[in-house]
């Protein structure tokens, strides 16, 4: 068994930047474990460009914006473990991964969970038909075209229109391939407004809502798919289904935070979220084991993803030069038209302003936030629009929530 | 000239293969698929079914209540994952209560042991997951669970270490017969003679018949869909949950399986052919529907894949095991639905007992080795164990499917060994990489670069299962 002060789990964009972020908060002997050749994560595969306009300030491709942070990796002489995948983490934060080397065991005073998150696939959309070849999740194809070098298919529905689906579509189309349609089950797409116009609309690429692949078919390869529109129960209205020959039905259908070893950890999670319940420094309910990116929370920007990460990192180096905080914790609560609040729980003794992460149920127009705590309005914020695919940030300064009793409600009402 | 020659790879051709290599005698199996185990027997609810339920007196019965020793005993020398966890058939209300009844007293007749008739409280102390609304239930301990392709997988690797010898993508296309025994011809042009022919041809064996001059039967196919459940599902229940069966089949089961997902399923509806392998939307909310009714907090939420086999039924209601009345050397195997995995072993047996009678004669071949290496040896070590595996074999080390945990060692060591994976499902079936509840997203590419590797082939003719199934279609 070997010993370092904070093992970071994970060495995508999350990953990078906890490690990094700790590092800077005086917490030198961190680690990155990760099991690919080298850092980077997903944007290895996200060669589009669109990274890093809010955090760096300059619009980068995927791998430019992941050499940013492995860079600063590097500078900083942060040890890398690559090709090393974790197996299993203890509550008393034991790390146990595996590499080409053996098997490793490492107890770490702080541990970062920064594994990411997993496309859902095919099966867990019990959609009928048969199993051919060319059915994807769409980073899937984009990893077998974009690292690999390979066309997967030439005439393609997409069903799902989440931000890789968007991607993909485009991509598949520079590439000469046909994309038929993309086929959204909700009422609204919940990828970002940028990529329906720059992926979908650009490329004269049709987008139907509420609409779904009810059947699939093709013995060995997808040879085409039945699409038909859903109610507003998304239940299939069998009068409008309606064939399309297509040999690749790619699936951009949700990402699902990856949190095996979390729960192996025993790690509260929270079942909106996908990922672990954590407080404003993004520390679970497990003490010395911190969470962040899209194991903690699905984002929409990768830059979203760093800031998130700094804040995890800095709080593993607290934990680690400082301690465990004990006091009193407020918990925060989704309030009407309001998904999910993260961080679920905040110290009462935080000094510094808390940003409230949330997401919307459904697309609005104009809203106004509120943020109270029993009668009382601690905050109040107004947009011109809110919608699922984009998460909205709240800033509460901490005169405000040191007034709140134990639980703080943010809730949003439309205006007229 | 082989001495035998069986139609048809799937768990009882292999088997069969297997048993007769415990002889001196050259025997092959011709599968008109890229593998072995791509019908019924890699699409079904892997039970090792007590024995109860088959009609006194005919050869299921027979064949079922012997199979299930020989079946624990194959598993265990084949390594093939499995697990006496016990069934139970439950009941709703009064009339499902005398069938209970009637069941047990048929187990009786069959000869079956370890069984026991429960009252709803006590089926819920046992699992206490079942419905308030069980009202009785038949409790049969000797009954299992085992992975359905691993074992024909592992029957027929073990069967071509002892000799024997597989043709794939061999689809028989024309049988010949004459004094010296049997030609058959494959649809690429092919040729194969025997002095025996084993029709084991699942689906298709009447077409098999037919083709022999010796078509006596027709095969009903049925298909059977299921919901597979996360891992994170495994311990819904411990038993395999029955309902009482209908006319069409056993009727929806909720059970974990030998890999410790959980499995709902299956429906039975006549179709086309044996190739009808689509699910359909009405069959899996009728899975859901009455896999619910067992056990109301199964989590459909966990679901990573649907499937759908097809079973071999015929009319008789029975297996057809016998020689061909008409033409001398030709034995069928045929209608071999349900319980035929659970006979699977003693169906080979008496396949080899009837090739006997037939003329074929039984010497002991002396190289014989039963026993095959366990394919998930790796997984199965401790840390310690595994530490010091990876230095001697670092390819063990690389993880390539993360969800299960499969490393590039245990994916090369299927591309290598008996019968060897040729395809990326195949590779799935033998290390499980690509099963998980990512179903392959992630470890897909990579798998397809070690296949790329291992076989030479390019890319764009690596497939999913062969056939037409290429995974992607060309180079940017």
């Amino acid at each position: 068994m070997i010993e370092h002060d904070i093992v970071v789990i994970g060495g995508g964009p999350a990953g990078m930047a906890a490690a990094v972020a700790a590092y800077d908060s005086g917490a030198h002997d961190v680690c990155i474990l990760e099991r690919e050749e080298t850092l980077g994560g997903i944007l290895k595969q996200c060669i589009h460009n669109g990274f890093g306009l809010h955090k760096l300030g300059r619009e980068l491709t995927g791998p430019e914006y992941a050499a940013v942070y492995a860079e600063k990796v590097a500078e900083r002489g942060i040890r890398v473990y690559t090709e090393t995948m974790v197996t299993n983490l203890s509550p008393e934060r034991v790390v146990t991964a595996q590499s080409t080397k053996g098997i490793l065991k490492i107890k770490a005073k702080a541990v970062v969970l920064s594994m990411g998150c997993r496309e859902r696939p095919r099966g867990a959309l019990n959609t009928a038909g048969t199993r051919p070849a060319g059915v994807y999740s769409a980073g899937t194809a984009q990893k077998l075209m974009n690292c690999e070098g390979y066309l997967v298919g030439k005439r393609v529905v997409i069903l799902g229109s989440g931000d890789i689906g968007l991607i993909m579509a485009r991509r598949m189309s520079l590439e000469g391939a046909k994309v038929e349609a993309v086929c959204e089950l909700m009422p609204y797409s919940g990828g970002l407004k940028r990529n329906i116009v720059q992926c979908l609309e650009d490329f004269n690429i049709p987008l139907y809502l509420s609409t779904t692949v009810a059947e699939i078919h093709g013995k060995d390869r997808v040879e085409g798919v039945t699409v038909a529109k859903v109610d507003e129960n998304r239940n299939i209205l069998e009068s409008t289904k309606r064939y399309i020959p297509c040999d690749t039905l790619l699936l951009s259908v949700g990402l699902i935070p990856e949190n095996e070893l979390t729960k192996s950890a025993g790690i509260t999670m929270d079942r909106v979220t996908g990922g672990a319940l954590v407080d404003e420094n993004r520390e679970t309910e497990t003490a010395g084991i911190f969470a962040c990116g899209n194991v903690l929370q699905v984002h929409d920007l990768v830059d979203y993803v760093s800031d998130e990460a700094e804040i995890a990192g800095r709080g593993a180096a607290n934990f680690v030069l400082r301690g465990k905080r004990c006091g009193q914790t407020i918990k925060t609560k989704a309030g009407s038209g309001v998904r999910y609040v993260l961080p679920q729980r905040v110290n009462a003794d935080e000094e510094e302003e808390v940003a409230l992460f949330l997401r919307v149920t459904q697309p609005f127009s104009k809203v106004k936030y509120t943020v109270s705590s029993g009668d009382r309005v601690l905050m109040t914020a107004m947009r011109l629009k809110a919608a699922p695919g984009e998460m909205e940030k709240l800033i509460l300064k901490p005169e405000k929530f040191k007034s709140a009793a134990s639980e703080i409600t943010v809730s949003l009402e439309v205006m007229q | 000239m082989f001495d035998v020659a069986i139609i048809g790879a799937g768990v009882v051709g292999a088997l069969t293969a297997r048993e007769l290599t415990r002889y001196n005698l050259s025997c092959c199996l011709l599968e008109k698929e890229n593998d072995v185990a791509m019908g019924a027997s890699k699409a079904n609810s892997g039970i090792i079914h007590g024995g109860f339920d088959p009609e006194p007196g005919t050869l299921k019965a027979r064949l079922n209540k012997e199979g299930v020793p020989l079946l624990y005993k194959a598993a265990k020398e084949l390594h093939v994952p499995f697990k006496n966890n016990g069934s139970m058939v439950l009941a709703f209300g009064e009339e499902e209560n005398k069938v209970i009844d009637e069941l047990y007293e048929r187990g009786k007749k069959n000869g079956i042991d370890g069984m026991d008739i429960l009252s709803g409280a006590e089926a819920r102390r046992l699992e206490s997951n079942l419905s308030d609304k069980v009202t009785k239930a038949l409790l049969v301990t000797n009954a299992g669970i085992i992975c359905p392709y691993a074992l024909t997988i592992a029957a027929a690797g073990n069967a071509m270490d002892n000799g024997a010898k597989l043709f794939t993508n061999y689809e028989v296309a024309a049988i010949r017969t004459s004094d010296d025994g049997f030609t058959v011809s494959s649809a690429d042009g092919r040729e194969i003679t025997a002095r025996y022919l084993v029709n084991c041809a699942g689906g298709f064996a009447d077409k098999i018949a037919e083709m022999a001059g010796d078509k006596f039967f027709e095969i009903i196919p049925r298909a059977g869909e299921y919901m597979l459940l996360d891992k994170s599902e495994g311990d819904t229940v411990s038993h395999t949950i029955f309902q009482v069966p209908t006319k069409n089949g056993k009727g929806v089961l909720v059970t974990p399986t030998a890999d410790g997902n959980l499995l709902l399923g299956p429906t039975a509806e006549k179709v086309e052919s044996a190739e009808s392998t689509e699910t359909t939307a009405a069959g899996l909310d009728t899975v859901l529907k009455l896999s619910k009714k067992s056990v109301p907090s199964v989590n459909t939420r966990a679901v990573i894949t649907s499937f759908s086999g097809v079973r071999a039924s015929e009319k008789g209601g029975d297996f057809i095991i016998e020689a061909s009345q008409k033409v001398p050397g030709l034995i069928h195997a045929a209608a071999i639905d349900s319980p035929g995995l659970s006979s699977s072993v003693a169906i080979a047996e008496y396949i080899v007992e009837l090739l006997s009678r037939q003329g074929l004669a039984l010497s002991k071949n002396p190289d014989f080795n039963g026993e095959r290496a366990d394919t998930h040896a790796f997984k199965k070590m401790s840390d310690a164990q595994k530490d010091a595996y990876i230095k001697e074999h670092p390819a063990y080390g690389r993880i390539i499917c993360r969800c299960e945990k499969v490393s590039e060692g245990e994916i090369l060591d299927a591309l290598r060994r008996n019968p060897k994976a040729v395809d990326i499902d195949g590779v799935k079936r033998r290390t499980r990489s690509g099963m998980g509840r990512c179903q392959g997203g992630f470890c897909m590419p990579y798998v397809m670069k070690l296949i790329k590797e291992e076989t030479g082939k390019p890319m764009t003719e690596i497939t999913k299962k062969g056939g037409k199934s290429a995974a992607v279609i060309d180079r940017l």
